[in-house]
């Protein structure tokens, strides 16, 4: 069979165990080139562990699961990974005794080995477009929540990647600066990038994926297009999951 | 009037806030008024500054005149006089490398000259080619000998006690319980232990040609001593970074290094200044110790000093400027880290 040149990443029987506790379960996935992806869930059913293992962030014991082609499971293949996925967490992690621009201009002249002025045009391209370029030199610990992730996200953009995940991105902000990332990710969406998405913005995912991801106690149980996703879940579990996030 | 009435205004704030505050003034007043008089008549109003014998002080105060005459002793032991001008100009090389390094900021280039000064100071030094005539390590002594130990020390513990911290965390087994032994091992003997078996035990096993420099073994030891500690120091302020920081800079692709060297160590340092500093605040006491294998540091040149039976009884002039030359040296480590800690903050 010859592989498709349109997958990007491809989980194959995916297992991972916590010492005793499994919390992946055969897990099978296959995204495409472009596809966004939002992956929900209940809490502690292994979304983040899922996604971390697409840039080698977690191990996992059993199964396969490629990137653009390459296995994870060298260390050397892992690096090479990691250049071409963007990841943006929950609690933004951005180092704090470097400024915005230094943030952002780190990994393309130490990982991709640009000059410094070569680094600063991409990372000043970035930021701008996520609207922060004003505050290319003011320190992480100056600016607010919404402004710190729309930072992690120009970080992860500079090195110019070809996947971005997100682990639940907008849950540490404020009511009032979800949309200012959000929109910043809209944005990023069309720009035909492919994205991976754990987030209960259910908003966001009506309007942005192509497939939808529902997990619970570390299997996958339902994955639909997010039209039939909504109107019609298919399973009792997907159901509960939805009356209890939609009505609150 | 206005400044008396700031200066009551002040007094009143500072000195007499509440009863607690009002107590610990007066006491402190009146353990000064007590101790402080008798001192100052001894260090000073009683002190004899002039002379060349002990017959030319009085028994009423400090006898100054014994510093004066052991003074070029107890800066640099019995390194020839006709030979000092060598430590001088190693000494005023650092200083000129120092500033150099701190112009660039860049840590490769800081690193090269480093290695450039260390070749310069032994040649300097120690000497034997170049036409610098040798001066053996048993005539180092002094000052000169506690600084050389101190810097030599400090500077080995450094980056020793950083893969020694980096080395406890590691994933590889190994590693990790070859660090960990390391370093219990090295906290749980007292130094002046390890000293005396280096020195004294050591020969006992080597063959008889084979001679390692005594100054060359303490040195060794003090620096494998002060690098278990600075570990210790060091994996705390790993500990403290929350795991975020490493996961992000591995999710941007930088390695192993860079990740330690970029991210976590800036950060985890920086946490640790106060007991960075304060273990080698320790280092610098603790090379007194190596009077116990033979050697004549400051300290041991002042005791010597002491015995000699032409000034019999001027201990406690000794050990008086020991302790204010000694004061110096660590208060200006404590004020340099807080010059760091500050400059971090801003
Ligand atoms: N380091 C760890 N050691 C042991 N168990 C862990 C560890 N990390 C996560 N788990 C467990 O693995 C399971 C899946 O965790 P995961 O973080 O992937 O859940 P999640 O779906 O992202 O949840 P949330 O919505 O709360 O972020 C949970 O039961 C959790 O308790
Ligand atoms: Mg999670």
């Amino acid at each position: 069979m010859k592989p498709d040149s349109n997958n990007v990443v491809q989980f194959t029987q995916v297992n991972k165990w916590y010492d005793k506790l499994h919390v992946l379960k055969d897990i099978n996935l296959s995204i495409n080139k472009g596809e966004k992806w939002v992956i929900c869930g209940p809490s502690g059913s292994g979304k983040s562990t899922l996604i971390r293992c697409i840039n080698g962030l977690e191990p996992f014991q059993k199964g396969k699961l490629t990137v653009n082609g390459l296995a994870l499971d060298s260390l050397s293949e892992i690096n090479t990974i990691r250049q071409q996925v963007g990841m943006v967490f929950q609690q933004f992690n951005l180092f704090p005794h470097l400024s915005t621009l230094q943030n952002c201009t780190l990994a393309p002249m130490k990982v991709r080995g640009l000059n410094e002025a070569q680094a600063t045009e991409i990372a000043m391209h970035y930021l701008s477009r996520v609207n922060i370029a004003e505050k290319a030199h003011q320190y992480p610990n100056q600016l607010s929540g919404g402004q710190q992730q729309r930072v992690a996200l120009a970080r992860a953009l500079a090195m110019e990647p070809e996947i971005m995940l997100f682990d639940e991105p907008t849950s540490a902000l404020d009511p009032e600066m979800i949309k200012e990332v959000l929109d910043a990710m809209i944005e990023l969406a069309d720009s035909g990038i492919t994205m991976v998405c754990v987030t209960h913005e259910m908003g966001f995912a009506r309007q942005v994926a192509d497939h939808i991801v529902f997990m619970d106690q570390g299997e996958i149980i339902e994955t639909a297009q997010p039209s039939d996703f909504f109107e019609n879940p298919r399973s009792k579990r997907t159901q509960q999951f939805l009356d209890q996030i939609l009505t609150h | 009037m206005y400044y008396v009435a700031v200066s009551l205004r002040w007094l009143k704030d500072n000195l007499f806030s509440n009863a607690v505050n009002t107590l610990t003034t007066l006491s402190l007043t009146a353990f000064l008024l007590w101790s402080l008089p008798p001192l100052i008549d001894w260090m000073i109003i009683n002190a004899s500054f002039v002379g060349s014998s002990n017959n030319d002080c009085n028994n009423e105060g400090a006898c100054w005149v014994f510093i004066r005459e052991f003074f070029p002793r107890l800066m640099f032991g019995s390194y020839p006089e006709s030979e000092r001008w060598r430590i001088y100009s190693t000494g005023i090389i650092a200083i000129l490398f120092i500033f150099t390094a701190r112009q660039y900021h860049r840590t490769a280039f800081s690193v090269i000259l480093f290695g450039l000064f260390s070749i310069i100071a032994v040649t300097l030094l120690y000497g034997g080619f170049l036409g610098l005539s040798r001066v053996d390590t048993h005539q180092w002594g002094g000052l000169f000998l506690t600084i050389v130990i101190a810097t030599v020390g400090i500077v080995g513990a450094f980056p020793l006690g950083i893969l020694l911290a980096l080395g406890r965390q590691s994933h590889l087994p190994v590693i990790r319980a070859f660090c960990h032994v390391f370093i219990e091992l090295w906290r749980g003997v007292p130094l002046i232990t390890v000293l005396f078996m280096a020195s004294v035990m050591l020969p006992l096993f080597l063959p008889d040609n084979i001679d390692i420099n005594k100054l060359l073994r303490a040195l060794l030891c003090i620096m494998l001593f002060a690098s278990a500690y600075l570990a210790e120091v060091i994996r705390g302020g790993l500990q403290s970074l929350p795991s975020g920081q490493q996961e992000a800079a591995s999710a941007l692709g930088l390695t192993y290094w860079q990740q330690m060297r970029y991210i976590i160590l800036p950060q985890a340092l920086q946490r640790v200044i106060p007991g960075i500093v304060n273990t080698f605040i320790g280092l610098f006491k603790d090379t007194t110790l190596v009077l116990i294998i033979g050697l004549f540091d400051f300290l041991g040149i002042v005791q010597s000093a002491a015995t000699n039976p032409e000034w019999l009884g001027r201990a406690n002039e000794g050990y008086a400027f020991a302790a204010l030359i000694f004061w110096i040296f660590c208060f200006s480590m404590s004020r340099y880290s807080l010059h760091l800690e500050r400059k971090q903050d801003q």
